[in-house]
Formats: C-alpha cells, sequence, structure tokens
C-alpha cells in the first residue's frame, strides 16, 4: 500500500489539514492541488531554492561559455582585423554573451524541473484513487505515504476524517 | 463555493475580469469543452482551409525560390533586402506583445494578462516561426543555414561576431527557445486537465504523453512556479534585446535613415505596438466564435486597446523625434532621405503610414471605440498594415535612394514576394487553428487560482 488518501472541497480545507498533519508528526506525505496555492508547500514542511540556483547556475555558465568563445574566436581561432578594432572588441560581444546566458539558463530550468520533478512519469500509485481526475479540476488532496513513521492504517484514516476530509481512500502501490 | 459570494468579480471602478457565477469546475470544463467537444465547428473548417491553402502557396513559393534563386524575389542592388526582411522585422515584432503579457504583466502581477497569456504566447511562436523563414530563404543557399553556429569546421571559419546579424541569430533562436519552453510549461497542468478529462483512447494517450504525468503535487507546483518565474524574469529582458538587435542590424549600416541611435528603443516600441494589434485582430473573432466574453471580458479588451495607444504614442514621438534629428542635423543626405519619404516616388507609403499608425491610433482614446469591439477589430487591422508599411519604408526606401544618384533603384516586387507575405499569413493562420481545437487556449489553472483569489478578496 502506498498510502491513505484524504480528499477535501477547498483550498482552505487543505492548507489546514497539511498544517494540522505536519503538527501531529507526520512527515512522509504531499498534497494534490488544481492550482498552486501560496504556503502549501510550507504548511507541507517542503522549502526548496534548488530551481533557482540551477537556474542562476546555467545562466551564468552560459554567459561565460558565451564570451569565452568569442574572445577565444575573435583572438586565436580566427583573428580578423575590422575597421582596425582591437580583436578582443568586447563591447560587440555582450549580445551573444547576454543571449547564450539567458539559453543556458532556461534550458537548465526546464531540464531542473524534468530531473527534480521526476518528469515524465506517467504512472503514479496516487492515479489509482478513483476521483482522483479531480485534482486538476476542483478538488483538493493530501495523502499520509505507508513509509511515513507515525503512519498506521487505521489511526491514520482516522486523523484524516478528524480533519474534515469528505473521504478518505487507501492508495494501492 | 460561488454561491456564498456576493457578486464577487466587479472591482472597484473596472469592469469583471471573470463572467459571475463560475466556480473552479465551470472554469476547467469550459476550458476543456473547447478541446474536448465533438466535431469542430463549421468556421473552424472553413478558416483552417483558407489558411492551408495559403500555406501551400508559401511551400509552393520556398521550392521556387530553392530552385530558381532570391531573384525570383523583386531584390537586387541597391534594394538587396525588400520584402523579406520588412517581413521578418513585422512578424518578429508581433511576437512581443505575446511575451509582454505573458512574462512582464506576469511579474508585475496583472490578473487582467490570466486568460489571454495562452493565445498571446501562442501567437509569439506562430509569428516568430514566420519571421524565421524569411533570413533563412533570404540566404540564397538556405541549406547552408548552419555555417551561422559557431562550430569547428573544415574550412576553419568561424562566424563574425562583430556583425549584428550574428547576434540576429543568437537572439532570434534564443528568443523561440525560450518563448516555446515558457508556453510549454505553462501548458502541462492544463494538458493533465485534459488528459484526466479525455473520453477517447487516444487523446487519454495524446494528453497523457504531453502531460508528462503532471498530478498536481504540492512539491511539484513549488518548483513549477520558482520556474515559471524565473522563465518570465529572463523573457523580460529578452524581449527587449531581440527587437533591440534586430534595430542595430540596419542602425550599424551607414545607409541614411538607417543610421540612428534612437533605433532600438524605436523598434522595440513598434514592436509591441503592432504586437497588441495582433492580439486585437485575433482576440476579437476568437472570442466571439467561441463565445469567450466571460473570460476575456470587455475589459480586457480595453486594456489592450490602452496598451496598443501607449505603445502607439511613443511610436508616433519616434517618428518626430526621428525627423526632427534628420532635420537638425543639417546633414543633406539625411535631409534628403526626409523629403524622399514624404514626397519621393514612393512617397504614398509614408503618408499610408503616417495614416495608420498616428491617426487611426489617436482613434483609440475615445472610449466608444475601445468598448466597441467591431471598430477596435478594423482599427487592428489599420494598425497591422501601418506597421508592415512602416518597416517597409524604412528598408526599402532607405536603400533606394543612398549616397550617389548613380547607384539608386527602384524596388519592384514580383508575384513571389507576395506569394511569400500571403504564405506566412496562411502557415500562421492554420498554426493558430490547429492550436484552437487541440491545445488548451486558456490557462485553466491561472484561472481557477485567478477565481480563488478574487473570492479571497470579496470576503475580505
Amino acid at each position: 500500500m502506498y498510502g491513505v488518501m484524504a480528499e477535501f472541497d477547498t483550498a482552505e480545507q487543505l492548507l489546514a489539514a497539511g498544517r494540522r498533519a505536519r503538527a501531529a508528526g507526520y512527515r512522509r506525505m504531499d498534497a494534490y492541488a488544481p492550482f498552486p496555492i501560496d504556503g502549501l508547500g510550507e504548511a507541507l514542511g517542503f522549502r526548496s531554492n534548488a530551481i533557482p540556483l540551477i537556474g542562476l547556475s546555467g545562466g551564468v555558465v552560459g554567459g561565460l561559455t558565451g564570451y569565452i568563445m568569442q574572445v577565444w574566436i575573435h583572438t586565436s581561432a580566427l583573428p580578423i582585423n575590422v575597421g582596425g578594432r582591437p580583436l578582443l572588441s568586447w563591447p560587440s560581444f555582450v549580445p551573444v554573451t547576454f543571449e547564450l546566458a539567458v539559453l543556458f539558463s532556461a534550458l537548465s530550468i526546464l531540464g531542473g524541473l524534468f530531473i527534480l520533478n521526476g518528469h515524465p512519469e506517467p504512472y503514479h500509485p496516487v492515479f489509482n484513487v478513483a476521483g482522483f481526475a479531480r485534482a486538476t479540476r476542483d478538488r483538493f488532496f493530501l495523502c499520509i505515504q505507508s513509509d511515513d513513521p507515525r503512519f498506521d492504517e487505521h489511526a491514520t484514516r482516522a486523523f484524516l476524517y478528524g480533519l474534515g476530509a469528505r473521504e478518505v481512500s487507501d492508495v494501492p502501490e | 463555493m460561488a454561491a456564498d459570494v456576493e457578486a464577487p468579480f466587479v472591482e472597484h471602478g473596472f469592469g469583471p475580469l471573470l463572467g459571475p457565477e463560475h466556480s473552479y469546475g465551470s472554469i476547467t470544463d469550459r476550458v476543456n469543452a473547447l478541446v474536448l467537444a465533438p466535431g469542430p465547428r463549421f468556421w473552424w473548417r472553413v478558416g483552417l482551409a483558407v489558411g492551408l491553402v495559403l500555406a501551400m502557396v508559401l511551400f509552393i513559393s520556398m521550392t521556387v525560390l530553392v530552385a530558381v534563386g532570391v531573384g525570383v524575389w523583386g531584390v537586387m542592388i541597391p534594394v538587396a533586402w525588400g520584402y523579406a526582411i520588412t517581413s521578418f522585422v513585422w512578424w518578429i515584432g508581433i511576437g512581443h506583445a505575446g511575451t509582454l503579457i505573458s512574462a512582464i504583466l506576469y511579474l508585475l502581477k496583472q490578473q487582467w494578462r490570466t486568460s489571454i497569456n495562452r493565445f498571446a504566447e501562442a501567437m509569439t511562436i506562430f509569428a516568430v516561426m514566420q519571421a524565421g523563414l524569411y533570413p533563412l530563404f533570404h540566404l540564397g543557399r538556405p541549406w547552408f543555414f548552419y555555417w551561422l553556429i559557431p562550430y569547428p569546421a573544415t574550412m576553419n571559419v568561424w562566424p563574425q561576431f562583430r556583425s549584428p546579424l550574428v547576434w540576429d541569430f543568437f537572439a532570434v533562436s534564443t528568443y523561440f527557445t525560450v518563448s516555446l519552453i515558457f508556453w510549454y510549461l505553462g501548458m502541462v497542468p492544463d494538458l493533465a486537465s485534459l488528459r484526466d478529462r479525455a473520453v477517447t483512447r487516444s487523446t487519454q494517450v495524446f494528453y497523457g504523453l504531453l502531460a508528462l504525468g503532471w498530478r498536481g503535487s504540492a512539491r511539484h507546483w513549488h518548483r513549477y512556479e520558482q520556474g515559471y518565474y524565473l522563465l518570465a524574469a529572463l523573457a523580460t529582458p529578452l524581449v527587449v534585446s531581440v527587437h533591440s538587435v534586430v534595430s542595430t542590424d540596419f542602425a550599424v549600416a551607414i545607409v541614411p535613415g538607417w543610421h540612428e541611435t534612437i533605433f532600438p528603443p524605436y523598434f522595440v516600441a513598434g514592436a509591441l505596438f503592432s504586437g497588441f494589434a495582433m492580439v486585437l485582430t485575433i482576440t476579437i473573432p476568437l472570442r466571439r466564435a467561441y463565445h469567450l466574453q466571460d473570460f476575456v471580458t470587455d475589459r480586457h479588451l480595453d486594456i489592450i486597446a490602452k496598451f496598443t495607444l501607449v505603445t502607439g504614442l511613443v511610436v508616433d514621438y519616434s517618428y518626430l523625434i526621428e525627423h526632427f534629428i534628420g532635420w537638425y542635423s543639417g546633414n543633406q543626405f539625411e535631409l534628403a532621405l526626409i523629403t524622399n519619404r514624404a514626397f519621393g516616388p514612393d512617397g504614398v507609403w509614408y503618408w499610408v503610414l503616417l495614416f495608420c499608425n498616428v491617426a487611426v491610433t489617436q482613434l483609440l482614446w475615445f472610449k466608444g471605440v475601445r468598448r466597441s469591439p467591431l471598430a477596435l477589430f478594423f482599427v487592428s487591422i489599420l494598425i497591422n498594415v501601418g506597421m508592415w508599411t512602416e518597416r517597409f519604408v524604412i528598408v526599402v526606401g532607405s536603400l533606394a535612394r543612398d549616397y550617389l544618384p548613380a547607384a539608386w533603384g527602384t524596388f519592384v516586387p514580383t508575384p513571389w514576394d507576395w506569394a511569400f507575405l500571403f504564405g506566412t499569413f496562411g502557415l500562421f493562420t492554420s498554426l493558430m487553428f490547429l492550436f484552437i481545437r487541440t491545445l488548451p487556449i486558456i490557462p485553466a489553472f491561472e484561472m481557477r487560482r485567478l477565481f480563488r483569489e478574487m473570492w479571497l478578496g470579496a470576503r475580505g
């Protein structure tokens, strides 16, 4: 069994449920919502700055790649005198440096999201829950996973009902 | 949920951004029904058919151009740039309003952008595709386009990075890639929604593959929002850089009428101006055909019209400064250029552009015009024409009248010039029509979030 899934009607209920589940000591859990809800990640104790860091690194690498490539090409690979300008005429290298910084940063954000979010992942146990399709429409779900140390099938179910869930169902593996 | 709220969506002093009596479910169902409801409408088929016929004209023109050479166009020396570069600048400019709506207004937390950002982004991507075709086929030998990419070739030759044309290659390809990532990433949660609503096996598989297994996990949303916000922050300076780089293609040359420091901001303003006009041209029939007045309300049209007016005024101011500096410089070539633009053999186009971009734009001061979809539609068409004409006057007018009268020439477009131009309209239209029927044209998850924000706001 993967865990136990509670279904809620509103975003406010889900936020409150997430906070209370965390206060009750549950750690291995995830919430599912049809749109991003401010503070939901924090309510579950999830914090991450991985994506901004990946984006920044990508941008720095891209900018350096662009600039060093141009300097190398115009000073050593193919040094051509254009209108008497110095070979290392850095102002004319700025646009391409900028473009490559943006390009690398965007691609690394995309790659970071794919890797950290585990895309593509066509199958996941939560899809087995009847009615979970409404997680992309108008319902809000909280799943406490069976690998949580405090997980107990009956106690956890009762706990979730106590949070005001309209329905609690098992999530088969 | 909507039942316990009284008129929550009317902000003080403005019209609503979302029709009344909506809920999370109804928003989702409306957006999904546009794609999942069976059988395309009659007018959709007619529109797509017209688009495809014109797209065929484009493919034939491309084939002829590759088989015969760029000589099938009216380009020659001195007017080596003709319709191709005019249309390139025009198409790429159109894309810019899409990025402004989707990225800059997202950073500024402008809620009204939500319902129109998806198809504005689609417009960007399809417009950049058309734009890219022109320089590619203008190369003469398009199969050697990869010479623009720096790679260790056996000939040991590298691109010249001091040339704005090389900057242009990097700017446009980066712009296209980043816009595509932004667009696709923005669609993933809505594609998951379509996957979950799809009935037939083939649509389930199609949207299932595109949705990447999205399940709305709080952890995923957290990273997703960070990533999306950062992409918006990257796209914002990018869009300014793209048309600035395009303008340096002209400004770096010493041709009169091109060699001007005002060009980068002037071009960026012109790009946004024509782009907003194109957003109106697309939005107005779309919202009528699909009865989207709940989502794209009269207030949206009003705001877009105001943006068109503001960017239009910046463009008008640029015209003024351009001509003032031409006169103030006392340079005889600049003076000759200005006189020739207005009273030379092709002077009529100058008056057309002034009529469309300066005179017609002023109609947008009037609330009556901004509130009338039909009037706005015609204004937007005229602005589209005016902006194309502006680029034509800049590209062809300057090249045709260089420094030496002995080097002057007259550009005469051939049927293939026209075929290529109307062909790109066709490809653009076809892609737009296919997009409307296969992908979510309104970001349903952002509308659901907007609904909650307004609901919370109404509760106080």
